[in-house]
């Protein structure tokens, strides 16, 4: 019998570095995502979220615990579990359309008509029917971040793997790309991970919403959004919303500050401070 | 767009051509300083102008043996740096791909790479049976460090992203190299190939001067220059620097072309 829990991570642990200087990452990182729901997480800058997606992934193994897709455990990359990387990876010397049917050309599941007839679908529901035979250094940020939501989609993964896909846009291709995965988010319901070091971002789209503790990462808090879908971002400007960021701001300024108080590092006051004047800022 | 491109590049051209033949007025004036003003400029000897240079050069072309020359250094440099091609490609993607390859290799090839190659004339005229073989080996040696070299750090540096988003979509081993980073190494692949012709020409000429005594056909441009010297014709050897030159450029030429085709998401705008 399936669980409610497509990916369940337990008692996660990762160090990196050699033998004699080990620098813990992750430690005892436990968290369930939940089926067709999206699961956003955020945490201080260099808390190791992107060292989470790669374990998830497959393309770093944990020291110990262990990562559980649909109750099976993880054991290396597979489309099953896509990865949005930062700023693009789209293969620069292969065309938007070569980039998108790379995966299932190359697994041969389906014969090519199929996956010709799939990828020009998804091409269209991207928008970018008309640039499919450009290369992707022709194309804008958001169309780039676009051609990649293809390429991974027409994987069919059960799980969408999004290490913070939006950094790197301008303020208005970001927030047009936010409103863009929304839409598409809320029409498919596909099980999403989602790491984003932004917080309103993280409210726009979260069901979910975990916040990670400093470095050695582990879930600090789990925030239910419980905000009505569909959502639009003018959602932000809402009291309910408010709440929320003013709850997630005072975990993430407390961790920051207590990290300061362990380490003493001024980087943390600062992240500390950010934290604060804009919990203040966003209480007016 | 292309007209706009046309004028660009029409420009250029254009800007080009001026610049040669203010170089080449430059160089008669001064030429003929002497003859013309009454006394020697300081710093400036005795040159052949360059209208003698061309004169001379008019009459060269319908030589056979400049056309030998010709065919004897080019034969020579593209065997060399094909020969470079051939094995220092596969030599540098491997020693990308597999680190106890390049544990083994890599401080062999670390200590062999500072030798000039001219510094192996000696040893490789010894080791080779004939004089041809060691110039085609000293050739292909200049060129060979230059691609491996480059083939090395392109394939090292490939963006992980591309090799993982590859393997998630179910690249082995095998798709992996020949899906990914063949292709991202090509930039990195052709930039070796133009430091190594570069370098070849360079080699080809010094080589020719020092190990093609005696043979007036089939000696090289580089044997030519020296010959011309040594017989007392300075326009002739200017005609041999020259030829040398444009030799080169038309072999770079070449290299940029097969890029271009070869890369087109490079040049794409």
């Amino acid at each position: 019998m399936p669980s409610d829990h497509l990916l369940e991570l337990n008692n996660l642990s990762l160090a990196h570095g050699q033998p004699w200087a080990r620098e813990s990452i992750i430690h005892e990182l436990r968290l369930s995502v939940p089926r067709q729901q999206m699961t956003v997480v955020v945490g201080p800058s260099g808390c190791g979220k992107s060292t989470l997606i790669n374990l998830i992934a497959g393309f770093e193994k944990p020291d110990s615990g262990e990562v559980l897709l649909d109750g099976r455990p993880v054991k290396g990359p597979s489309h099953e579990r896509m990865v949005i990387f930062q700023e693009s990876a789209l293969m620069p010397w292969l065309s938007v359309y070569e980039n998108i049917i790379f995966g299932p050309k190359l697994r041969k599941e389906r014969p090519l008509a199929d996956i010709r007839q799939e990828a020009l679908a998804l091409l269209e529901q991207v928008g970018l029917s008309a640039f499919a035979q450009k290369y992707p250094r022709q194309l804008s940020g958001g169309m780039q971040r676009r051609a990649e939501l293809a390429r991974a989609l027409i994987n069919r993964p059960q799980l969408m793997l999004m290490d913070e896909p939006f950094r790197g846009l301008d303020a208005m291709s970001r927030e047009l790309m936010q409103s863009f995965f929304l839409a598409f988010f809320e029409e498919t319901h596909n099980t999403c991970l989602f790491v984003t070091s932004e917080i309103e971002e993280a409210i726009l789209l979260a069901d979910q919403l975990v916040i990670l503790s400093n470095r050695p990462a582990h879930v600090r808090a789990v925030l239910s959004v419980d905000l009505p879908r569909p959502r639009e971002i003018a959602i932000l400007d809402t009291p309910q919303a408010y709440a929320y960021k003013r709850q997630a701001l005072e975990i993430l300024y407390e961790e920051a500050l207590n990290n300061f108080r362990r380490e003493g590092r001024p980087d943390d006051f600062l992240e500390a401070y950010t934290y604060q004047t804009q919990t203040c800022t966003s209480a007016e | 767009m292309n007209l706009n491109k046309l004028i660009l590049k029409n420009q250029a051209l254009r800007r080009g051509i001026i610049a040669i033949i203010a170089a080449l007025l430059v160089w008669e004036i001064l030429a003929h300083w002497r003859l013309w003003f009454g006394y020697s400029l300081p710093g400036i000897g005795l040159m052949p102008p360059p209208s003698a240079v061309l004169h001379l050069w008019g009459k060269v072309l319908l030589d056979g043996s400049y056309w030998l020359s010709w065919y004897a250094s080019y034969s020579r440099v593209l065997l060399g740096f094909c020969l470079a091609m051939l094995l220092g490609i596969p030599f540098g993607l491997m020693l990308a791909v597999n680190r106890h390859l390049h544990a083994l290799f890599f401080p062999i090839f670390e200590i062999l790479r500072p030798i000039p190659p001219l510094a192996w004339v000696p040893a490789s005229l010894i080791f080779w049976p004939t004089q041809e073989m060691s110039i085609v080996f000293v050739i292909f040696l200049g060129a060979f460090y230059a691609i491996v070299i480059n083939v090395l750090g392109g394939a090292r540096s490939i963006d992980i992203r591309y090799l993982r988003a590859a393997q998630s979509m179910g690249a082995g081993q095998w798709s992996l190299f020949w899906r990914v980073v063949l292709p991202a190494t090509l930039p990195s692949i052709f930039t070796g190939a133009a430091v190594g012709m570069g370098i070849t020409w360079e080699v080809v000429v010094a080589a020719e001067m020092i190990a093609v005594g005696g043979r007036v056909y089939g000696g090289g441009l580089g044997f030519f220059v020296w010959n011309s010297f040594v017989g007392g014709s300075t326009e002739q050897a200017i005609i041999g620097m020259l030829s040398i030159g444009i030799a080169g450029y038309l072999a770079s030429s070449l290299i940029r072309y097969i890029g271009y085709r070869l890369m087109p998401w490079h040049t794409a705008a």
